[in-house]
């Protein structure tokens, strides 16, 4: 840059980077703390950040193994994480692949065919998003409990009723991918008609194969949002085994029973993955972020 | 092979399909229908038919593609939004959970055994089953017996057995003693026994079976009379109960359109609305305020990680952004074990180093600071990637214009880069605004809402936010007030409203200009 730099220039970095330095430490001491506290050995243990006896007890009782304490005393794992982990994952892949497939449908219907209200029904399902379930708890409770009443595997108690929560949430995903679609010329698609394909093969033969990369950040998206989601497990799921991992957390944590070390052991091993595909998508979810604010 | 067209085989598949979602639709509205929920029923069948007009029709094509989505927004987001609407009108609680009709129901079943008639049991081994014989009390020899067929009485599902006569000279096994008897309780509780004069008899005691007798007695005019004491209850459709002329309330309770009750509450009952107030003031206090600090630090780190004269940029970058990736409901959950008063790593410093030990959980302000911290530690990462988009869309021109005028870097942020990002800024401001006026899972997962404000009728909490004590009075320790909840719930979604309306209205005029 053609600036001039003045003499102040090098304190201004050094304080900047004093200033960045300090900020760091506030912002990694947590993380930070968790893996030491997770190694360290019992759950009240007090110690400094880099502990001084190394300890695999927690991370055993994580991975649901007995752990056999110096008095002889067997401990079970108090929670079951693998568990709660597989139900997450499972809840959030089939999810997210529904919520994909319903949203990939929609998009092309708002990007390439003409029908009545187009405009409105999207503009109307783009507001609606803004109201968050957390709002209608009570109403999703009471709904979910009637579908059980007839539908036993879409009730309370049932990662198949969780799943069919979470389809609701389409509309921001609708809008990246139509976005998405009107980046490709349609002519390619009329030649495929042209050339004898129906309206549906022209989708998922032609402008699908194209719009791979989009479906795949929508699927991370949908995947990271659905795995994260509290509010709406929490009232569906209620019994040990079934819950899923963000839910289940916090009952290392209660008044009654606290599970320090137990917890940031359980916390590292299912946070960690988490926390890599988020930053794998990084990129994407950034994009998605401003994508509320700046529209086209 | 001309005569098999592939084409009519993928039709006839296609009707196949249909036909089968078109009965198994009948099948669920019938059986929605039969369980006494007409209105349910229907729609249930206007879905379906819907769904089957949509896809068998040819006229209706884009709403092949956009029919699930539609559905899943107007089943999932749009319905609870207008369902817990009506709830707030209601009295939809723990007391009041049921319609009046299944309560009505509920009450008509209930029975007692009638002593008089009972009947002595003992159970026989056969093989591996029992029989069941029943006998008078004090049987002389000659009384007439009955008894059952071979039964396993394992579990508890309800069962009904015929009985038959039992020749006076029968040779039966011993029976069971009573302690073994009592091994097969759940399965005789839920047994019934269909007798030749066609009673039917239920357990009524570890040794009788007997014939119940209806407890209530349904009147011409809706009115339910209780048969021992002859006492008449009446139904009160203002407040959904069974109500005695002595005033006497029936439970359970069944559910009533209150109309504005939950709402007059909310404004007019002392004891509930002063707490209401201070949680609502401090929803918006702890929202403006995660905003305002996370807005300031990211966007001053986003200024700072702008600086070329800086090194290891992108490291600082990564590390700072680490918050944002890690799942709230873990980092949350860190934070309170961090923050514990006694374990806590946080009190183990201030300990150390100040010799004091905050209680971060018991005292209302410091939890309400603490509160605040871990916002803008989970918050600040946003703004840092928002501003760093906009700051690079600044002509760098302007900086060195302002440089050969001789400004100082603070001159230079709020004359060039504050008044050009504010703008493209301001829509997200308010969705964090709007999202932090509901941030749940902070509460939720930190402190629970605790402290709780002392000597209130509801248990509520100092640090409780609306969305949270919704939550509190739906699901936890207050009652389950359904209604009450779902009104605070709606006055919400009036304030997200107006917030969106905001949004829109912001995001078009910077549209415009």
């Amino acid at each position: 840059m053609a600036i001039v730099t003045g003499k102040n220039q090098r304190w201004r970095v050094l304080g900047a980077h004093a200033f960045l330095i300090a900020l760091l430490v506030v912002t990694l001491f947590p993380l930070a703390a968790v893996v030491s506290i997770s190694l360290r050995p019992g759950n009240f243990a007090n110690g400094s950040l880099i502990p001084r006896e190394i300890s695999l007890e927690h991370w055993k009782l994580a991975l649901g193994m007995d752990v056999t304490s110096a008095d002889g005393v067997v401990v079970h794992p108090p929670f079951p994480v693998l568990r709660w982990l597989w139900n997450s994952v499972k809840v959030a892949t089939i999810a997210s692949a529904l919520i994909v497939a319903i949203s990939t449908t929609a998009a092309y219907a708002f990007a390439r065919l003409r029908f009545a209200f187009k405009m409105p029904i999207l503009n109307g399902m783009l507001l609606l998003q803004m109201f968050p379930p957390v709002l209608a708890l009570v109403a999703i409770y009471a709904i979910f409990e009637t579908i059980g009443n007839y539908v036993p595997a879409l009730g309370l108690e049932t990662h198949g009723g969780l799943i069919v929560a979470y389809l609701g949430g389409v509309a921001t995903h609708v809008w990246t991918i139509r976005g998405y679609f009107e980046t490709i010329p349609v002519e390619i698609e009329e030649c495929a008609k042209v050339d004898g394909a129906s309206h549906f093969q022209a989708f998922l033969r032609v402008l699908l194969p194209m719009a791979v990369p989009i479906l795949m950040v929508v699927f991370v998206l949908a995947f990271v949002g659905t795995i994260i989601e509290y509010p709406v497990a929490s009232i569906l799921l209620r019994e040990e085994t079934n819950l899923t991992l963000a839910v289940g957390s916090k009952y290392y944590l209660a008044d009654q029973k606290y599970l320090w070390g137990d917890f940031s052991a359980a916390a590292v091993l299912s946070g960690l993955p988490i926390t890599l595909v988020f930053l794998a998508a990084q990129r994407w979810i950034v994009s998605g972020l401003t994508a509320g604010g700046v529209k086209e | 092979m001309t005569a098999m067209n592939p084409f009519d085989w993928k039709r006839a598949a296609g009707a196949a399909v249909a036909a089968l979602v078109a009965l198994g639709g009948l099948w669920l509205a019938f059986a929605v229908y039969a369980a006494g929920q007409p209105l349910l029923a229907l729609g249930a069948l206007a879905l379906i038919g819907a769904g089957l007009y949509v896809y068998v029709s040819r006229a209706a094509l884009a709403w092949r593609y956009l029919f699930p989505g539609v559905m899943g927004m107007l089943l999932f987001v749009l319905f609870p939004l207008v369902y817990t609407m009506w709830i707030g009108f209601t009295n939809y609680s723990s007391t009041h959970l049921l319609s009046q009709a299944r309560v009505k129901a509920y009450l008509l079943e209930q029975t007692v055994p009638d002593e008089e008639h009972s009947l002595e049991f003992t159970l026989h081994p056969e093989g591996k089953e029992l029989r069941l014989v029943l006998a008078p009390y004090e049987a002389a020899s000659g009384a007439q017996r009955f008894i059952s067929p071979p039964l396993r009485l394992k579990g508890d599902k309800s069962e009904t057995a015929a009985m038959t006569a039992l020749p006076a000279d029968a040779a039966l096994a011993p029976a069971l003693a009573t302690r073994e008897v009592l091994a097969h309780r759940d399965a005789l509780m839920a047994l019934k026994l269909a007798m030749p004069d066609q009673r039917v008899l239920g357990y009524a005691g570890v040794h009788e079976f007997g014939p119940s007798a209806a407890v209530w007695r349904a009147n011409a005019d809706g009115s339910l009379t209780r048969l021992d004491d002859q006492k008449t209850y009446v139904p009160n459709e203002a407040e959904g109960f069974y109500i005695a002329a002595d005033g006497d309330r029936l439970q359970p309770g069944y559910k009533v359109a209150v109309g504005l009750a939950n709402y007059a509450r909310m404004l007019a009952d002392q004891e509930f609305r002063g707490p209401f107030i201070s949680i609502f003031v401090w929803t918006v206090v702890f929202a403006a305020l995660s905003v305002a600090l996370s807005l300031a630090i990211g966007c001053t780190l986003a200024v700072l990680l702008n600086w070329e004269a800086l090194r290891f940029r992108t490291l600082y970058r990564t590390l700072l952004f680490l918050p944002y990736a890690v799942p709230g409901f873990i980092s949350i959950l860190v934070f309170k074990g961090l923050f514990n008063q006694n374990f806590g790593e946080i009190n183990g410093i201030l300990n150390a180093v100040f010799g004091i030990k905050p209680a971060w959980f018991a005292d209302p302000l410091l939890a309400r600071t603490m509160m605040v911290v871990v916002n803008t530690w989970l918050g600040y990462p946003y703004f840092l990637v928002l501003c760093t988009g906009l700051l690079k869309a600044i002509p760098v021109d302007l900086y060195e214009a302002s440089a050969i005028a001789g400004a100082k870097p603070l001159t230079n942020f709020f004359k060039i880069t504050a008044p050009l990002i504010v703008k493209p800024l301001s829509p997200l401001i308010i969705s964090a605004f709007a999202y932090n006026f509901n941030n749940f899972v902070l509460v939720s997962l930190l402190t629970n809402g605790r402290p709780d404000f002392l000597n209130t009728k509801i248990p509520a909490g100092t640090t409780d936010i609306l969305v949270s004590y919704t939550y509190r009075i739906a699901f936890l320790d207050s009652g389950q007030n359904f209604g009450l909840a779902a009104a605070i719930s709606t006055v919400i979604f009036f304030l997200v409203a107006l917030l969106s309306f905001a949004n829109l209205r912001v995001a078009a005029r910077n549209a415009r200009k």
